[in-house]
């Protein structure tokens, strides 16, 4: 008898379980969204996207890094829907595009401040813009022609995949990186090499430096910049950032084929949100500006 | 054939026969297509590498590909697909791990097939068998967070993030290789050679030394060929060890890009149908040659010392 009833027992198991099964099918209308790209931008997007869906139970999105590089490249060979990048298209990427004949939309959902990092034992706290190119370009091979210590200059960066890399080329480097940057993976793996390296030099996306508990990572030096003459302005001020007086601020973008639809255009408003921006400034980045939201509001995307 | 004969000795049998005659005859062909299928996909590999490879050359001269030193494909100025530092990178770290694991992978060999009790080699075969299973991505963790601090400590650098950190990295990776070769090869040696040269008075050391090694030495260099052609295509592990600076190395301290790594960096971010990633599959289709012909030369000295062993 006791064992009918644990026959009984188990039969209504499995109903449940068949049952659950079968509700868990029917919400077969869940839209699905890829979105590719940015490593800068990949955290934010996630974090976003929870927030997202747990609104939204309708809808799954799924975020992966790669590069801004790598995201452009998916969106123009039909692999995602919203592409992360750090950086605006470039000419070839543009005239993939056209040939294709689809246009992009850009949105600007927040912005980035890049930290140029040093390690302590160069004595090296402050640099000018044009000397940071100077590195880079390999023109410079000591710390001790910038005032620091007598350490030769070890150079490290992104991979070619990175906007952060060509952001930084584009803006402080103006010529080609010497061919010695070591090209790390990630930001996290410079910021680990440049910690290790007591010649190193690195740059960074702010929200890699600053913990959550508004900490500077140890092990470190944050160099202050020095545009041409004016005074030296620290990463780590957060209204020189804001009103635009530090010099390598940028803006993340998202791109989609064609105008945004459905849950990707939920998406793109919830992040341009004032709950989203919230996101976005307590992740170490920073909200868009007056410009960027009537940019936005252009593309029919941005809130009033 | 086999079959032929048992046909006429049993023909007055029945449907029987018929029946397992027609296992036969299918399962032969099902062996006989997956035994060719492996060799239609090295061809379509080979095929396609080519192919997409050669289109490059559409932009490219031969010379400025194969001799030019700068690689920057995503340049700030003009675009450069020159491949000579990486294929150098890549030739000058494999030797490297080369020169580390012949010693050890030699002597390794000579002490399992010569040397060491039944139960203690019983114990190391697998271990070092072991080695091969594990992941190349950790191994290249390693590399990053224990070997790289360690050279660079030991030899007063700033970093570790160099061709001997890839080197010594792929060294212990194409070990498992070398020695299980170098130890058939140098078991396969008749026991009547080190028998005569105990008699004439040589003891073991003169014995390994110039007989039964010496008997083995094309087995041997088949061996240190195959690990060869490991190390050359090993990708995470230099990927994550050597730094990835595209410059011409000029010595062991100095950051390298190996082509398998550029490869892996760069495939992910190209629209397809562009110079530069025909120009990836190009340096793919390099790879490819590289490692059939070594593999190739080893499978040919190796097969010499099977034929001079009976």
């Amino acid at each position: 008898m006791q064992g009918f009833t644990r026959l009984k027992n188990l039969a209504l198991v499995v109903i449940i379980s068949i049952n659950s099964f079968s509700f868990g099918c029917q919400r077969s209308n869940v839209e699905v969204v890829t979105i590719k790209g940015s490593d800068t931008e990949v955290n934010l997007v996630q974090e976003l996207a929870e927030r997202f869906m747990e609104n939204d139970a309708e809808s799954s999105l799924t975020i992966t890094g790669g590069g801004s590089g790598f995201g452009i490249a998916s969106l123009i060979n039909r692999k995602t829907d919203i592409a992360n990048s750090s950086r605006p298209l470039n000419g070839k990427e543009q005239q993939l595009i056209d040939k294709q004949g689809f246009r992009v939309y850009p949105v600007i959902f927040a912005q980035d401040a890049i930290a140029v990092v040093v390690h302590p034992k160069t004595n090296i706290t402050k640099l000018s813009l044009s000397d940071i190119g100077k590195i880079y370009r390999g023109e410079a091979k000591n710390w001790k022609e910038f005032g620091g210590s007598d350490t030769p200059i070890s150079l490290y960066g992104r991979q070619s995949n990175s906007g952060t890399f060509v952001y930084f080329r584009e803006v402080i480097v103006k010529g080609e990186y010497d061919a010695t940057v070591k090209q790390m993976n990630g930001t996290a793996q410079i910021i680990e090499a440049v910690k290790q390296d007591a010649g190193s030099i690195g740059y960074v996306g702010i929200g890699y430096l600053i913990s959550k508990k508004e900490e500077v990572v140890n092990g470190l030096t944050p160099v202050s910049l020095i545009a041409d003459g004016k005074l030296p302005i620290s990463p780590l001020d957060k209204t020189a950032i804001l009103d635009g007086s530090y010099p390598l601020v940028r803006p993340l973008f998202q791109f989609t084929n064609g105008e945004p639809k459905g849950k990707s255009l939920q998406f793109l408003r919830y992040e341009l949100s004032e709950e989203g921006q919230q996101i976005v400034t307590s992740n170490g980045y920073f909200e868009i500006n007056e410009l960027q939201k009537k940019a936005n509001k252009e593309l029919g995307i941005g809130l009033n | 054939m086999l079959t032929d004969i048992n046909h006429k000795r049993i023909s007055a049998n029945d449907s029987n026969l018929n029946q397992r005659l027609f296992a036969d005859n299918l399962f032969y062909w099902i062996f006989r297509a997956a035994a060719a299928l492996a060799i239609l996909v090295l061809l379509g590999i080979f095929l396609m590498l080519v192919i997409n490879g050669g289109r490059m050359f559409w932009d490219i001269g031969f010379g400025e590909f194969f001799f030019g030193t700068v690689w920057n494909p995503s340049a700030y100025g003009a675009e450069k697909y020159g491949v000579l530092s990486m294929i150098v990178s890549t030739i000058f770290v494999t030797l490297l791990s080369m020169l580390i694991a012949a010693p050890l992978g030699i002597g390794t060999a000579a002490f399992l097939a010569d040397f060491a009790p039944q139960r203690l080699a019983n114990i190391l075969k697998p271990a070092i068998e072991m080695l091969a299973a594990v992941p190349s991505v950790a191994v290249g963790f390693i590399g990053i967070v224990l070997v790289g601090p360690a050279i660079a400590s030991v030899f007063g650098l700033n970093n570790g993030l160099n061709a001997l950190n890839g080197a010594i990295l792929l060294a212990v990776m194409s070990l498992p290789t070398v020695i299980t070769v170098a130890q058939d090869a140098i078991q396969s040696v008749p026991d009547s050679y080190k028998e005569a040269s105990y008699a004439i008075g040589a003891n073991r050391w003169e014995t390994l030394v110039k007989v039964t090694l010496p008997a083995a030495a094309s087995g041997i260099i088949a061996a240190l060929i195959l690990g060869t052609g490991r190390a050359v295509g090993e990708t995470m592990t230099v990927l994550m060890a050597t730094g990835n600076a595209t410059a011409m190395p000029t010595g062991l301290f100095d950051s390298v890009r190996t082509m398998t790594a550029t490869i892996a960096i760069e495939l992910g971010e190209v629209p397809f149908e562009t110079t530069h990633y025909h120009s990836l599959f190009a340096v793919g289709a390099m790879l490819f040659l590289i490692t059939l012909s070594v593999n190739l030369v080893a499978e040919w000295i190796a097969s010499g010392y099977r034929k001079r062993g009976q």
